[in-house]
């Protein structure tokens, strides 16, 4: 790689580093682990920049790589999650389910879901992101850390089981209130506000 | 028929198993009335292109 290209790049991964850092945060919620694993990220990064193809964003590469990180950390880590620990998080889902939905089950007159408007412009949005890591923020530990396995380290059900100790009906409860709480974040803080 | 609540149930569980042919049909047939769960279930789209996009590092 050309001399140039090469101090071009550094000082990318140097402007980067809060977008990584922030990545990892949400991911890992241990900022002394995060900062492990974006310095390893930069580390590779400086190291293996020869392997970076511009066919992809710098960003999406240096992601790619952080992720890897990340998973590494959850595997070598125990994260086993005590099935008692999970009812910590669900006594904040049982009022949310109860402000949602009536005794039959149905939705509430004024929680009924709304269309949300073009999604893809919300997406286009620095503001939107902000919102939507707030959001995530916001989940609950453990339902997050499941949450986070399932979207975003791309693992499948069955893995996270393995991982976590939790049986399969287990995670996809505790998918389906991150789900909820999430969707409920968003709709309240950005789809239904001014934001859109 | 199906509550909302458990549509919604089923609506997550859709993204991580394949529904059996009972609940894909129960599924089906609810959301066909139901506006509010026919919401819900785009929103479930949109959250998960979301986290595509958050984690691919493609955000503005």
């Amino acid at each position: 790689m050309e001399p140039d290209r090469q101090q071009e790049l550094n000082a990318e991964l140097q402007t980067l580093r809060p977008d990584l850092l922030r990545f990892a945060r949400l991911q890992l919620r241990d900022a002394g682990a995060a900062e492990d694993a974006v310095q390893e990220t930069m580390l590779a990064a400086l190291l293996g920049s020869h392997r970076f193809e511009s066919r992809s964003s710098y960003k999406t590469w240096l992601i790619s790589i952080l992720r890897n990180k990340i998973i590494d950390i959850i595997r070598s880590q125990s994260r086993e999650i005590p099935a008692s620990s999970l009812a910590d998080d669900e006594a904040g889902d049982d009022l949310l389910t109860a402000s949602l939905f009536d005794q039959r089950g149905h939705w509430q007159p004024a929680t009924q879901p709304g269309r949300w408007a073009d999604p893809e412009a919300s997406f286009e949005q620095r503001q939107f992101w902000i919102v939507f890591e707030a959001c995530l923020d916001h989940l609950p530990e453990k339902t997050a850390r499941v949450f986070m396995m399932r979207e975003f380290l791309g693992f499948e059900t069955d893995e996270i089981c393995k991982e976590t100790g939790i049986s399969s009906s287990n995670c996809w409860v505790v998918l389906h209130r991150a789900r909820m709480g999430l969707r409920t974040c968003l709709d309240t803080k950005w789809f239904a506000g001014a934001g859109a | 028929m199906l509550s909302c609540k458990q549509a919604t149930g089923l609506m997550s569980q859709e993204q991580d198993r394949p529904l059996t042919v009972p609940e894909r049909i129960g599924l089906r047939l609810h959301v066909w009335i139901c506006a509010g769960c026919t919401n819900y279930r785009r929103q479930m789209n949109v959250l998960r292109a979301a986290c595509r996009r958050l984690g691919s590092g493609g955000t503005p």
